[in-house]
């Protein structure tokens, strides 16, 4: 495991939940064990295990510790939109106990020292384990190729260089061979920065009426094509973040059939809203990439369910407000998303789409695949990092309610079910709701 | 469905912001409110009181003559205070600015905003964010809405032609990036005409342009057989070369209103253009200083349908 954490010192007995580990196809009401921040025992303790503290999880689901593959945690750089302390207290009360931020910090996550400095951060707030991605390519500039081994070395998970273009496709295919000298996977956006141009939402019938600079579905397929054919000739491991467009998924989900090295995600709020939600120019439906058609979010949920799109993450992106406040274009893009992860992926429980353990698997033991940590399982010997949930608690979104420094996001005013009630760190209790 | 935000409780303007979501009955009084009015542009003493001791400030970030002294205008012939504001937008600010500008208006007890700003959305932004006694006119926001102009050429349609019902419009040229073709196609459509039909190449027209109600043509002969209007629309200089299209040549070749090709619309077909207009670029100057071109009315006619929406949006005010 690449992030260090403080070991919990209790012993702590986790009894009457509903245990969900789907790595190991555990789905019954039985007892956890935790000792030395490690699983002691699924179900009956050894006789001599005396536990410090009993957590009653009666009613509730039990799970491993949630795993997301993309949070913008706003620091070094933009400090006034979020710190890593506020934000991974944000994501231990949701559930959320390793995270992955990408690199496109300011500076960026191009040197071991920002490296350092991002998991040294992380460790002092306590919260969660935080795994960079370092940089694809230095000041993420897309010409010059970062120093990867270092990179790797010095904690980062995979490299990526964001949203930011690479200068040509020789870049790309020689970013892709380095990182594949030393394994690292490459973290896609997959967005051609000629054909998104200015755009701010879905290139279709909202923005036909609203007049706003459209991105066409073609901006991501393009990229996805363009990316794959490189990925058949370098080999390199590579993962898509955040696609947006039906057909994109379904392009990788073939490639990944064809037996290409590769996977992808998506983000929760592509799972539940359209274009449409961007009506009125709400600003809080400004997001990157675009919510795209009905038909785009249906096959995107279709390919979630059938594990093409192996993760959902929540592309947490913590805003100050005045990053909305200004006409459509002109405001930042991307939604605060820690507080609602659970709760919208266990919507899709609610809806038919999956069952509970198939969502927490999304949330769980697939993405920490895809970054090649041990996590997200409750096997015996493995991290007690875990998430107790009620699946039956609602709750209003509001900004109150919401944990993280952003207010940023367009559930504002929903009623959402499931709620993290105590969230476990290396045996540490790291969030518990009294 | 959110509230219309233009519309008080009662259903009446509380802003113009845009053609959409309104109904036919407050298109038809807008109409006859500024039918109206025309007989006072006409007068010796162009002035009625009806915003005396109203403060409306013309608020443009965009450059802007005509649309702008007509606004001004309108405003002085309703007897209202005008200011006029050319502000900039700066690169990095434009939010803040924005926002910080209208709350530093506003505290000068303000009544009126007539904005233009050219990101979509400025005029429902601000909207959103004015006190509750200020109205906010669109005079045109981005590639969105520009629903005056909009509204002084249906003005000039039903001045020239009468009812709408039996009508077919053609709309020539840059669709795409056009705010004053969205607000026409609205209104059009709201007022119901019998087609709408928009010309242009691919390159110009926005996507999935039939949901907005319109016939899409690339031919302009084949669109303009039996139109009873024409509306051509002005192609801004920095689309010529570009991407969008090869060169001023090829487009007025095959996209330029000549007398030629005119004439396969009804023999009584009118011409409009909401200016400035590029002579032999996108219309001929035979054609457009013709007996069927309307280009200078619809300028005088904006007085009149600017002071119409003006007091319909300042009346709902406790008046």
């Amino acid at each position: 495991m690449g992030a260090r954490v403080e070991i919990g010192r209790e012993r702590l007995s986790i009894k009457g939940g509903r245990v969900v580990d789907p790595a190991n196809g555990v789905d019954a009401i039985v007892d956890v064990h935790v000792a030395d921040g490690e699983i002691v025992a699924v179900g009956d303790a050894s006789n001599d295990f005396r536990s410090d503290r009993d957590i009653d999880a009666r009613g509730k689901i039990v799970c491993p510790g949630l795993v997301d593959l993309r949070a913008a945690l706003r620091e070094p750089g933009a400090e006034h939109k979020a710190t890593i302390a506020s934000e991974t207290r944000a994501a231990a009360a949701g559930g959320v106990t390793t995270l992955c931020c990408p690199p496109d910090t300011s500076p960026p996550i191009d040197s071991t020292a920002v490296a350092k400095l991002v998991q040294t951060r992380a460790a002092q707030a306590g919260y969660a384990r935080v795994l960079p991605l370092g940089a694809l390519t230095c000041q993420l500039d897309g010409r010059r190729i970062s120093e990867m081994a270092a990179l790797k070395e010095s904690g980062c998970v995979g490299v990526s260089n964001a949203y930011r273009p690479l200068e040509n496709t020789l870049v790309t295919r020689r970013a892709m061979e380095y990182a594949a000298t030393y394994g690292l996977t490459v973290f896609i956006n997959a967005e051609d920065h000629w054909l998104r141009d200015n755009g701010c939402v879905h290139e279709g019938t909202v923005s036909t009426r609203l007049g706003l600079p459209g991105i066409p579905e073609a901006a991501e397929t393009a990229a996805v094509a363009c990316y794959l054919a490189l990925i058949k000739q370098t080999g390199v491991r590579a993962h898509f973040c955040c696609l947006s467009t039906a057909l994109g998924a379904g392009m990788v989900a073939r490639a990944k059939y064809d037996g290409l090295p590769v996977s992808a995600d998506v983000s929760a709020h592509q799972l539940h809203l359209t274009e449409y939600d961007a009506d009125q120019f709400n600003s809080l439906c400004h997001v990157r990439p675009p919510l795209r058609t009905q038909r785009d979010r249906d096959g995107l949920r279709g390919e979630l369910a059938r594990s093409a799109l192996a993760a959902i993450c929540s592309d947490h992106q913590p805003h100050e407000a005045d990053a909305k406040l200004a006409p459509f274009a002109e405001t930042a893009h991307g939604v605060s998303a820690l507080d609602t992860l659970l709760p919208l992926s266990l919507k899709l429980v609610e809806e038919g789409l999956m069952t509970t353990a198939e969502v927490v698997a999304r949330l769980t033991h697939q993405p920490a695949a895809i970054l090649g940590v041990d996590a997200g399982t409750l096997s015996v010997g493995a991290a007690a990092d875990i998430c107790i949930f009620d699946p039956e608690h609602y709750w209003l979104v509001s900004e109150e309610s919401l944990v993280s420094r952003g207010h940023n996001t367009p559930f504002l005013g929903w009623e959402l079910k499931g709620r993290a009630i105590c969230t476990v760190l290396a045996g540490r209790v790291v969030h518990c709701v009294p | 469905m959110r509230a219309n935000p233009q519309l008080d409780e009662n259903g009446k303007l509380r802003h113009f912001l845009t053609i959409e979501g309104l109904r036919r009955p407050l298109l038809t009084d807008i109409l006859d409110t500024a039918e109206s009015f025309a007989g006072v542009t006409e007068r010796t003493v162009k002035k009625v009181p009806l915003l005396r001791g109203k403060t409306i400030v013309n608020l443009f970030f965009e450059p802007s003559t005509r649309t702008r002294t007509t606004f001004e205008l309108a405003a002085k012939r309703l007897s209202a205070d005008v200011l006029n504001i050319q502000a900039s937008v700066s690169a990095t600010t434009k939010g803040e600015t924005l926002l910080d500008t209208l709350h530093n208006l506003e505290a000068m007890h303000c009544d009126m905003f007539v904005v233009r700003h050219c990101d979509s959305g400025a005029a429902h932004f601000m909207a959103k964010h004015v006190a509750p006694h200020v109205a906010v006119i669109n005079a045109g926001d981005g590639s969105h809405a520009h629903p005056t102009q909009a509204m002084l050429d249906m003005f000039t349609i039903r001045r020239h032609k009468g009812e709408f019902g039996a009508l077919r419009v053609a709309i020539v040229g840059d669709i795409l990036h056009s705010r004053v073709a969205r607000s026409q196609i609205h209104a059009l459509t709201t007022l119901g005409v019998n087609e709408v039909r928009i010309i242009a190449p691919k390159t110009l027209i926005p996507a999935h342009a039939e949901a907005l109600g319109v016939h899409v043509y690339h031919d302009l002969r084949e669109g303009l057989r039996d139109v009873d209007v024409v509306i051509m629309l002005r192609l801004q200089n920095e689309r010529m070369g570009s991407a969008f299209l090869p060169g001023e040549h090829e487009y007025y070749r095959l996209f330029g209103l000549t007398e030629e090709k005119l004439a396969l619309a009804k023999p009584d077909v009118t011409v409009m253009h909401p200016g400035p207009i590029n002579r032999g670029v996108e219309i001929d100057s035979a054609v457009a200083d013709g007996p069927r071109s309307v280009i200078l009315q619809q300028v005088s006619y904006g007085i009149a349908v600017r002071m119409a929406i003006m007091s319909m949006a300042m009346h709902q005010r406790g008046e």
